[in-house]
């Protein structure tokens, strides 16, 4: 735990002194943030065993929300749009989830899929309303009233996610330590013995879908800001599937995993985009295998090393 | 208009089914959902087009080209397939699902890039097998006999011979044995790795027909991969995943049921395929001829 804490704290210290020297890197680590969120989504998940190959969907959701509110100026603040973003990502998730907690693997993975994909392609397809392929221009808010240039909405944006980002991950590391997180595990180990034990694995998973609905929504909407800009490709599934990259690469270990493996993405996405434009998909998935074989516990299990480690296998799986 | 729709249909049902059985025996065998097999469709169907194109250059006869796009399907399965197998998914057998999906979805990123290197980003047209059968005239409407009859055949032929296959011949019973029952089949001394190698080749060879098949019918462009899986999944998944009969009513269905779309509702048609599998997994969550699973404590 003081392991952790202190890990933790120097992540943040890092993160939050960088700007400050390079300023062309304040929208790319908002960027890393906000997939890091949805990716910590997607940890919850996997707690669970479950992997979503839509997640997609909340983010997009969020993000359109933002993007129509703006534009109507009902929620001309950030402080306004954000929550009002999440929330929208938050019923959304309490409907799409009273269906998929029904299933389990392949089909949850793949119905939360075939839903991210309808909606995907609703927002190509409706042109008058969402702009089609095009997408949505969001237009600059206000942050608490104030109307900032261009570059101190941008730092505002940075550390405003920041301090989100650590309330979510306190948020998610307690729950995990809950009955209801306690109980999440125990779906992946044996779901069975769960309900003889008296507890609906049914409603331990749908807490769980809404929290990481909650947290891909609240990604969503930050980025619909600081783009200034959304598109359908939000909702595809490749962008799905970045978050679940995210969250393996990272490690489920504890939850700065998927912020480490959000800001390790954005740097290969970086770099692969400059030296192999054309195949940097090839480059993730190398990149997948080898996490998998030879460092399943992710980046997060490296950092945290052989004490981390000895604390896991001793609680078992 | 609906009779076109209809014959659209059947061919387009046809190529979804060979793509989803392979999908679904491989789920039946190795307990494996292969989010790659997307990418077998397409590597198929650009290695026949490559194919029939060669031959159209050299000056070959037409007819040629039907026995390379067995050939085409048959290569791809075995090398690409076989490859994939050995290498990687001979490791993450009996280990947890989320596992096995994430990496043949590493796989299935992998082989989407590969395709784009090997291949270009160019359309690919090859339709010289097509126009060579000429066209047939149904009820007034002219439709191609590659369409309506050779694709249709080769999926009756495909679901035909997997049957008889599975239950008459004694390598395939020994692949029915491994799926009930892996421990007590290797100690009747079966080989099951040599099961599981074999019966992903057959799989990976089906999407692979799939591809090779539509090379004739349609312009081949990246990302073709993706939203095959997707549509060969949502009828394998419909069907009941493992179920061989199924996935040829369901791969009906699915194709009716977008060709519809395509005349009516064209925006839509895209959509069609997930509502039908949504709304068939919400009345019965694991699939039109599922059986019921044994739950273990």
């Amino acid at each position: 735990m003081v392991r952790q804490l202190v890990f933790g704290a120097a992540l943040i210290a890092a993160l939050a002194v960088f700007p400050l020297f390079s300023p062309w890197s304040t929208v790319i680590l908002t960027v890393a943030l906000c997939e890091g969120l949805a990716a910590l989504g997607i940890m919850v998940l996997l707690r669970a065993g479950q992997v979503s190959f839509g997640h997609g969907l909340f983010f997009a959701f969020s993000a359109y929300a933002v993007a129509f509110m703006a534009a109507a100026k009902v929620g001309h603040e950030a402080l306004i749009l954000i929550p009002v973003g999440m929330a929208a990502s938050g019923l959304l998730a309490a409907i799409v989830g009273l269906f998929v907690v029904r299933y389990r693997a392949i089909f949850f993975g793949m119905l939360n899929l075939a839903i991210s994909m309808v909606f995907f392609s609703l927002l190509e397809k409706l042109f008058s309303i969402t702009g089609g392929a095009d997408g949505k221009r969001v237009p600059r808010p206000t942050f608490a009233g104030i109307e900032f240039g261009r570059e101190q909405f941008e730092l505002a944006t940075f550390y405003v996610t920041l301090v989100l980002c650590i309330l979510a991950a306190l948020f998610v590391a307690r729950y995990l330590l809950s009955p209801g997180g306690k109980a999440l595990e125990a779906i992946k180990s044996n779901e069975t013995r769960l309900e003889y034990l008296g507890v609906s694995p049914r409603k331990v998973l749908y807490g769980a879908y809404l929290l990481s609905g909650l947290l891909a929504g609240l990604g969503g909407a930050i980025i619909a800001l600081v783009s200034g800009h959304v598109t359908p490709e939000l909702a595809y599934w490749v962008r799905s599937g970045e978050f679940v990259f995210i969250a393996i690469l990272g490690g489920i270990g504890g939850v700065a995993g998927p912020f480490l493996g959000a800001l390790m993405f954005q740097i290969i996405r970086g770099y692969a985009a400059v030296y192999a434009p054309e195949t940097w998909h090839a480059v993730l998935g190398v990149m997948l295998l080898v996490i998998i074989f030879f460092a399943p516990a992710g980046l997060y299990g490296i950092v945290a090393g052989k004490a981390g480690k000895a604390q896991r296998e001793e609680g078992g799986r | 208009m609906l009779l076109l729709a209809a014959l659209d249909g059947l061919a387009y049902g046809s190529l979804i089914f060979l793509v989803a059985v392979g999908l679904s025996l491989i789920f039946g065998v190795l307990g494996i959902v292969n989010v790659a097999h997307g990418s077998f469709y397409a590597i198929g169907a650009y290695v026949a087009a490559a194919g029939v194109l060669a031959i159209s250059a050299a000056g070959l006869p037409t007819w040629l080209a039907f026995p390379t796009l067995l050939i085409a399907a048959a290569l791809v399965g075995i090398l690409v397939g076989g490859l994939v197998e050995i290498a990687l998914l001979r490791r993450v057998y009996g280990k947890e699902e989320v596992l096995q999906l994430i990496v043949t979805f590493a796989v299935f990123m992998i082989l989407e890039d590969a395709q784009k290197v090997v291949f270009g980003v160019q359309p690919y047209f090859a339709n010289a097998p097509m126009n060579w059968l000429g066209t047939v005239e149904v009820f007034g409407i002219f439709y191609t006999t590659y369409q309506l009859i050779l694709m249709p055949l080769v999926a009756a032929a495909v679901l035909l011979g997997l049957r008889f296959f599975l239950r008459r011949t004694s390598f395939g019973r020994a692949i029915v044995a491994v799926t009930q029952d892996r421990e007590a089949a290797t100690a009747m001394g079966i080989d099951a790795a040599r099961v599981y190698l074999i019966t992903f080749i057959i799989g990976a060879s089906l999407a692979a027909l799939g591809g090779a098949l539509a090379s004739a019918t349609t312009s081949l462009t990246p990302g073709i991969g993706a939203g095959t899986l997707v549509l060969s999944f949502a009828v394998a998944a419909t069907a009941g995943l493992g179920r061989i009969e199924g996935a040829a009513v369901a791969a009906l269905l699915i194709g009716l049921g977008r060709s519809v779309a395509v005349y009516f509702a064209p925006e839509f048609d895209v959509l069609i395929p997930y509502l039908i599998m949504m709304l068939v997994l919400l009345v019965r969550p694991q699939g039109l001829f599922s059986t019921v699973q044994t739950r273990k404590v």
